[in-house]
């Protein structure tokens, strides 16, 4: 069964992902949180493992602990004639006021983090992601660059990139470091949903409407999201890849992208690790996207 | 709780009047008759919805497309081919499981069957009415298998998820298949609301002599709060996918752009409804847990009063949460604040249920039956789904979280382990008292384990998934996925060999045919139906029984 055998390797895997998860992708047999690239990112996984995780784990293990006491002390063996209370103020007034205390901890931490969201700085560019049925595309208002259409790989162009199937696209969204971006989302056709999870995002892209969001990324690498709202048939097949790079390599980047004739030459020098220009993607030597998702590993 | 030790017994009086077969079960006034006939429903739509639920487990075992490939086994049966079939048995395996198995049993079936005797009651107030609302249900669901098998635009059915959201619902599918699925809808809608109608002046007429509100059992309380859930919020369901059906057809443009209308105006009003919808689907699960834990407690519930007027609460707060399904749409961050503390406050009056459940068994003399089994597997798992609600709840984790795994885990946890897991125990609470026979306690505890680690084994992973990003309606995922997608369709497995041994205590009760008594469960049972006996006369109360104060609540 290659399902056992899946298995088999991804728990020797899991061990290993305990310790140091993949970044910018998920993890075989990960049970957290995808780790942070941005602030944004950084500040949602406090607030879960730190405040979240410690409550819910700790509540649930209270009823695991009293419903585990009732069944040893109270069962009829151990407790034949029954009590016949069914009122106690005091201990109603306990279990609804500590709750509202608990509540009231979680949602100073969930506003703040929630304003943060919302709380954008003077983006440094936006980008214009377009959901269509079933690819995205990202335009770059400022930069002048019309859209660049991001298709999904497919399993054999994954495979031979080295690149992971259903989140490597052909075309990324290139982003420079440490940089505010913002992201325009919006629909071509039905509902899609931007999401990254590395970044903390997820944003529909609807028919009509412009939505905004933002990050600003700590480190380069390349990170993957997935259409996070159903979408029709292909709604599994439409990644998202993010390429974070350098200033420098992105104003190159831009350059290549906006300079009228793009010779094919030109990407190799000028952007190693990020540029894939869209004229010539079979013509653009395979080391240069497949080099690149290694890179935010460390 | 009320209790009527001192009632008269007519049962020899009324002897039963039963008609012949066909009118019995086809024009049928009796709301144990229709009771019955809901149950009996839901268990077959359940083993449809959870045929359709192992087609999704099976898809998902590994990476890649195997069952729903275009050379795959379905695709050679020529039914729910390729990726939009995928899509189509994900929408029809959630419409089933809501409109046509947890509330069928629920409130058709525990409802229809007990709210009347708990309350003292003949029969509903409106018997006929109560046959309409059940076949206008069968009509909904051959309509809704009808519209898995017609066109639906991009293949057969309709592929958009039970939330039904357009653009996709319009546009994105413009075959008839989901005219159909709004027609039947409709009907089950019409069906809820007739039988809201029914239960709410049943229980506001119809109690007997003493029955006071606050003397009425809590199952007749969740009912009452349910039916006002449906009342308000079904209409709006309603008006929504008459909209929906006029822009497919008739040339409006409520939720089109191009024309000045807005996709975000149907996820209002869709979620409008469908946040007490879940709730809808629960409520009468408390109920049921409640009674159960205090007879095999033998005890009294614990703090009656909180506890009908926290599942008040819950119904209440439950209309003005709705946009917590929706904080990545772009509302204003006033509107999401307020949705994110609207949302949290629930969990209050849901916490005091679960202590209250806690404190009735405490001091108890706790008798471990089936039902009982059940009962406080619900309390924990209901607890697990609880709390990762508390977590959705905040939009900020939200953005991580939402569309992902994270969310099917919770609401599997809060519907599939609990609302399911309170059928079980009121369908084992309540066997000998409806069937007049006794089911075998051996076969329904291993029934009850089976479950229990099923059911977790295939849910509890997912909260993995989703903390990983894992969007949720994926037909395929990549390979990092593959561990938790694995073990939860192992537990999907174990899950079938429990849901087969629940079909053995179903052969063997049928078969053996012991004698049901009319109290089985002793001292504990304190409510009206315990007083008749198993299975009860074909009418009952015909002079109303007197219910007095009592000390027990």
């Amino acid at each position: 069964m290659t399902g056992a055998s899946a298995l088999a390797a991804s728990v020797v895997f899991a061990g290993h992902a305990l310790a140091q998860d993949l970044m910018g992708q998920p993890t075989p047999g990960a049970i957290d949180l995808q780790p942070a690239a941005s602030e944004l990112k950084h500040h949602a996984i406090w607030f879960h493992n730190v405040i979240l995780l410690p409550i819910i784990t700790a509540i649930t293990l209270l009823v695991l602990g009293l419903l585990i006491w009732i069944v040893v002390r109270y069962n009829k063996k151990a407790n034949p004639v029954p009590a016949k209370f069914s009122h106690n103020t005091t201990v109603e007034i306990i279990w609804t006021l500590v709750p509202v205390l608990i509540l009231m901890v979680i949602a100073i931490f969930s506003f703040r983090l929630l304003f943060h969201y919302n709380d954008m700085p003077k983006p440094y560019m936006t980008v214009k992601a377009t959901g269509y049925q079933w690819y995205w595309g990202y335009e770059y208002p400022d930069q002048k660059i019309s859209e660049i259409v991001s298709l999904p790989l497919t399993k054999e162009q994954a495979d031979a990139k080295k690149v992971p199937y259903l989140l490597a696209a052909d075309n990324a969204m290139v982003v420079p470091v440490g940089q505010v971006v913002r992201v325009q989302v919006t629909g071509a056709d039905v509902i899609h949903a931007f999401a990254l999870p590395a970044f903390g995002l997820k944003t529909d892209a609807i028919p009509g409407r412009l939505n905004e969001t933002w990050f600003k990324s700590d480190r380069t690498g390349v990170f993957y999201g997935q259409c996070s709202e159903l979408c029709g048939v292909d709604h599994a097949a439409m990644p998202i890849e993010i390429q974070v790079v350098t200033q420098a390599q992105f104003d190159a980047w831009v350059k290549s992208k906006t300079a009228p004739p793009a010779p094919v030459a030109a990407p190799a020098e000028a952007a190693p690790a990020a540029a894939t220009p869209a004229a010539t993607p079979a013509a653009a030597p395979a080391s240069a996207p497949a080099a690149a998702p290694a890179a935010p590993a460390a | 709780m009320a209790h009527a030790a001192d009632i008269d017994h007519h049962d020899g009086h009324d002897a039963d009047h039963k008609p012949p077969f066909f009118a019995r079960w086809f024009f049928s006034t009796n709301h144990k008759d229709i009771g019955t006939l809901y149950i009996l429903f839901a268990i077959m739509a359940g083993i449809v919805g959870g045929a359709l639920s192992g087609l999704i487990r099976w898809e998902l075992m590994e990476p890649g497309i195997q069952v729903f490939s275009d050379t795959g086994l379905l695709a050679q049966l020529g039914v729910f081919q390729g990726k939009h079939g995928y899509n189509a048995v994900v929408t029809a395996h959630a419409l089933i499981m809501i409109f046509f198995m947890v509330m069928p049993a629920m409130i058709g079936g525990f409802g229809n069957w007990f709210v009347p005797i708990m309350i003292g009651a003949p029969d509903m107030a409106f018997p006929r009415m109560n046959n309409i609302s059940f076949w206008l249900l069968v009509a909904a669901w051959i309509v809704l298998c009808v519209s898995m098998f017609v066109d639906g635009g991009p293949g057969m059915g309709f592929g958009g998820g039970w939330t039904i959201y357009p653009p996709l619902s319009t546009i994105g599918h413009k075959g008839p298949a989901m005219d159909l699925a709004i027609l039947s809808l409709h009907l089950a809608g019409a069906s809820s609301i007739l039988g809201a109608i029914n239960f709410i002046t049943t229980i506001f007429n119809m109690r007997a002599p003493g029955m006071t509100l606050h003397r009425m059992p809590l199952f007749a309380w969740s009912v009452l709060i349910t039916a006002f859930l449906l009342l308000l919020s079904l209409p709006v369901l309603a008006g929504a996918i008459t909209m929906l059906l006029t822009d497919r057809n008739f040339g409006t443009h409520f939720f089109d752009p191009a024309a000045g209308g807005d996709p975000v105006m149907f996820q209002h009003l869709f979620w409008f409804f469908g946040h007490p919808e879940v709730y809808i689907l629960i409520l009468p699960g408390f109920g049921i847990i409640s009674h159960i834990v205090s007879t095999f407690s033998k005890k009294p519930v614990f703090g009656y009063l909180a506890m009908a007027y926290a599942m008040v609460a819950i119904g209440f707060v439950g209309f003005v949460v709705w946009a917590h399904h929706m904080y990545t749409v772009g509302m204003s961050i006033n509107l999401r604040a307020y949705f994110v503390a609207a949302t949290m406050i629930i969990a209050v009056p849901t916490g005091v249920k679960i202590f209250s459940w806690i404190a009735t068994m405490w001091g108890g003399s706790l008798d471990f039956k089936t039902p009982m089994l059940w009962a406080i597997g619900f309390i924990f798992l209901f607890t697990v789904g609880g709390v990762t609600g508390v977590v959705l709840s905040n939009a900020g984790i939200d953005y991580s979280l939402h569309d992902t795994y994270y969310v099917v885990a919770h609401f599997h946890y809060v519907l599939s382990l609990g609302a399911v897991f309170a059928i079980f125990a009121g369908f084992y609470y309540w066997f000998e008292k409806m069937w007049g026979v006794k089911y075998n306690e051996f076969l329904g505890a291993t029934h009850f384990w089976i479950m229990f680690i099923g059911v977790n084994l295939i849910f509890f992973p997912q909260h993995f998934l989703g903390l990983q990003g894992m969007p949720r309606r994926y037909i395929d995922y990549p390979d990092a996925f593959a561990l938790w997608n694995y073990v939860s369709s192992v537990g999907y497995m174990i899950t079938v060999v429990g849901v087969g041994v629940f079909m053995l205590v179903l052969i063997e009760a049928a078969i053996r045919r012991r004698k049901a008594e009319a109290n089985p469960w002793g001292e504990g049972a304190t409510t009206l139906e315990w007083t008749l006996s198993s299975p009860p006369p074909f009418h009952q109360f015909s002079e109303p029984p007197v219910i007095k104060a009592d000390d027990h609540h």
